[in-house]
C-alpha cells in the first residue's frame, strides 16, 4: 500500500488531554482517526481515559497523576504508522426511509433555488449517495454524515432555527445530519426520518456508529412521529 | 422515601461524577459542577465518592425529612437551616425524622452550589454509567429534569452503621481556595497563539464578570473581546469542561459540566480541572480572573488536588469524649 499523504499534528489541550489533529484529504482522515480511535478504546494506554473522535481529530483524555502528554504520544505515535485508514466500505449500512419536502423538508424549495437546481434533482442526488458516518456530536447521537456531493454545498442558515424537530434530515457546511432530539439548528431542513437515532436506555444509546454507512430511502411524504 | 421535596429551589437535580466514557456517542458527561465538594460529601458519611447527591443551586430549597437520614453538606454556604438552627457545610450530620432543612441562600460573598450527600447516595437509575440528570438531553436523574415541588426521594440501603460517620468534619487545608472572584489558572489552548498580542495580554489582566445565562452547560465571561490575528476556519474537535471558547462575537465562553462534546470554536485557554471546584462556585454577576499557568505547576495543582481528596475525614471528637464519660460513670 502506498505511503498516506496523512499528517498527524499533536498538541496538549490543557493538562490532561491531547488534541490530536490529522491534516490530508478529509475521508481518508477521518477513517484514520476512526481506525485510531477503535483501537485506542480496544487497548487503551497507561492512564487514558477517553478518545473522542471528531471528524479529523481526536481528544485523547487522561489522568495526569499517571500519564504525561509525552508518555501518551510516545506510546500512540507509532500506532499511527502501523496501520492504514479504516475501510471505505462500511462494514454496516444502515438504510433510513426518508420524507423529503413540504413540511418535513421546509428548506428543500429554497435550497434548490439557491443551488440553481429542481428539489426532485436535490431529492436524487441527496438520496442517491451512500455516506459515512464521519462523526457524533454537537447533541446525544447526531451524526454528522459525509461526503455530500459537492453539488449540494451550502453554508449554515443565517439565522439558526429554535427548535428543528427530531428525525430532521439537513444539510450544511458539506455535510448532511440528522437531529436525533428537537434541537435548535442552522443546517437547512429537506426532509425527515422517523427513524430513532438516541435512546439513552439502549446499548449502544445512538444506532449509528462512527464509520457506519447510511443510505437515504425516499419516502412517501407525510411521515409523521409515532 | 427519604426526602420529600417541598421546593426545589432555583435549581436542584441529582448528580454524581458524570458519565464521561458517553462522550463518544455526543452525549455531554453532566456531574456535578463541582465534583471536589460531591466527593467529599460522600466521602463524609461513607459512600463511595462517585454517590448520587442533590446538587443544589443559590438557595431557596426546603426539603423535609421522612425518616433519620445521616446526611453530609459541602460546597457553598448557602445558609442551610435545619429546623431554623444553622447546619455547618463540610461535616456530617444525623438528621432526624419529620427535620426540614431550608437553604436560605449565598452567606459569604461567594457560593453557587451545595452538595446534600445522603447515606447510601441517592437512588436513580444508571443510564449511559451514571445516575446524573443532563439537563438540555432530558434524561438522567429523575426523569431527566431538575427537581420541582413534591418530588420524593429514596436512598439505597447503606452498608455500614451511621453513627461513626456523624460529626465528622472536612479540614479547612484540604479544600480548594474558594472565595469572591476566584483566579482560575489556565494552560493556552490550541489557537492561544492565534490571538492578537494585546488579546492575549487582556485574558490574563481583565475580571471578568460572569454574564446572566450562566448555566451548567457554560459561562459566557464578560468585560473582554478577544480578537485574532489571523483568520481560523477550523473543524470541530473535542472539547471538555473547562476549555474557553471564542465565539466570532469575541467573548469567550467558559464550557462546564454539560458542555457539548465537540465544539468548532476557537479554544484559546483551558482551566486547569483543579480550579473548576472554584469556578463551580460562581453565579451570574460575579467576577473571576484567568492567570496563565505551566505544564508542571498544573500537574502539581492535579496532585495536590488529588492530596486534598485523599485526606481522611476528621472525627469529631464529642462522640468519643461522651462515650468516655459514660464509661467513666
Amino acid at each position: 500500500m502506498p505511503p498516506l499523504p496523512l499528517t498527524w499534528h499533536w498538541q496538549p489541550f490543557g493538562a490532561a488531554a491531547l488534541l490530536l489533529e490529522v491534516h490530508g484529504p478529509e475521508q481518508e482522515a477521518n477513517r484514520a482517526v476512526l481506525a485510531l480511535a477503535a483501537q485506542l478504546s480496544a487497548a487503551p494506554p497507561l492512564g487514558m481515559l477517553a478518545a473522542v473522535p471528531a471528524i479529523s481529530s481526536l481528544l485523547i483524555t487522561f489522568d495526569p497523576l499517571v500519564a504525561t502528554h509525552e508518555q501518551l504520544q510516545a506510546q500512540i505515535e507509532p500506532l499511527c504508522a502501523t496501520f492504514g485508514p479504516a475501510p471505505a466500505a462500511p462494514l454496516r449500512i444502515h438504510e433510513l426511509p426518508v420524507a423529503y419536502g413540504g413540511t418535513d423538508g421546509p428548506d428543500l424549495v429554497a435550497v434548490a433555488q439557491a443551488l440553481g437546481m429542481t428539489p426532485q434533482a436535490v431529492i436524487t442526488l441527496h438520496s442517491g449517495q451512500l455516506y459515512r458516518v464521519m462523526m457524533l456530536g454537537f447533541a446525544p447521537g447526531f451524526p454528522y454524515l459525509g461526503p455530500l456531493p459537492a453539488a449540494l454545498h451550502l453554508p449554515r442558515r443565517a439565522t439558526p432555527r429554535s427548535a428543528v424537530p427530531p428525525g430532521a434530515v439537513a444539510i450544511a457546511a458539506g455535510l448532511t445530519g440528522i437531529y436525533p432530539t428537537s434541537l435548535p439548528g442552522g443546517w437547512h431542513l429537506i426532509g425527515r426520518t422517523p427513524s430513532i437515532l438516541f435512546d439513552p436506555h439502549a446499548d449502544p444509546p445512538a444506532r449509528l456508529a462512527p464509520g457506519d454507512g447510511v443510505r437515504f430511502l425516499v419516502a412517501r411524504r407525510g411521515i409523521r412521529e409515532n | 422515601m427519604h426526602i420529600h421535596v417541598i421546593s426545589p429551589g432555583l435549581l436542584t437535580t441529582i448528580q454524581d461524577s458524570g458519565r464521561p466514557a458517553a462522550r463518544r456517542y455526543g452525549v455531554p458527561p453532566s456531574g456535578a459542577m463541582d465534583m471536589f465538594a460531591l466527593a467529599v460529601a460522600n466521602r463524609l458519611i461513607g459512600n463511595p465518592s462517585d454517590a448520587a447527591a442533590l446538587e443544589l443551586t443559590a438557595g431557596g430549597a426546603l426539603l423535609e425529612f421522612l425518616r433519620p437520614t445521616l446526611v453530609a453538606l459541602t460546597g457553598a454556604d448557602l445558609g442551610a437551616t435545619l429546623n431554623g438552627r444553622h447546619l455547618a457545610p463540610w461535616q456530617a450530620a444525623l438528621l432526624d425524622r419529620g427535620t426540614t432543612l431550608h437553604f436560605r441562600g449565598r452567606q459569604a460573598n461567594w457560593g453557587a452550589r451545595a452538595y446534600l450527600a445522603l447515606a447510601g447516595g441517592i437512588a436513580a437509575p444508571t443510564l449511559l454509567g451514571s445516575r446524573s440528570t443532563y439537563l438540555a438531553g432530558g434524561f438522567g436523574g429523575l426523569e431527566g429534569r431538575a427537581l420541582r415541588p413534591g418530588d420524593q426521594l429514596a436512598t439505597y440501603a447503606s452498608p455500614h452503621s451511621r453513627w461513626p460517620w456523624v460529626g465528622t468534619e472536612w479540614p479547612c487545608h484540604a479544600r480548594p481556595l474558594y472565595g469572591h472572584t476566584p483566579t482560575l489558572r489556565f494552560l493556552p489552548g490550541p489557537h492561544y497563539a492565534a490571538l492578537t498580542p494585546a488579546a492575549r495580554e487582556a485574558l490574563s489582566q481583565t475580571t471578568l464578570r460572569v454574564g446572566a445565562a450562566a448555566n451548567r452547560i457554560g459561562y459566557r465571561l464578560d468585560g473582554l473581546r478577544l480578537s485574532f490575528s489571523q483568520q481560523l476556519s477550523l473543524p470541530s474537535f473535542g472539547v471538555i469542561a473547562g476549555a474557553i471558547q471564542v465565539p466570532p462575537d469575541g467573548t469567550p465562553i467558559l464550557l462546564m459540566a454539560e458542555a457539548q462534546t465537540i465544539g468548532g470554536y476557537p479554544v484559546v485557554a483551558i482551566v486547569i480541572a483543579p480550579d473548576l471546584p472554584l469556578a463551580a462556585q460562581i453565579l451570574p454577576g460575579d467576577q473571576l480572573r484567568l492567570a496563565p499557568t505551566t505544564m508542571r505547576a498544573a500537574r502539581a495543582a492535579h496532585q495536590r488536588y488529588a492530596a486534598w481528596l485523599a485526606t481522611a475525614p476528621q472525627a469529631d471528637p464529642w462522640p468519643e469524649q461522651l462515650a468516655l464519660a459514660g464509661a467513666l460513670g
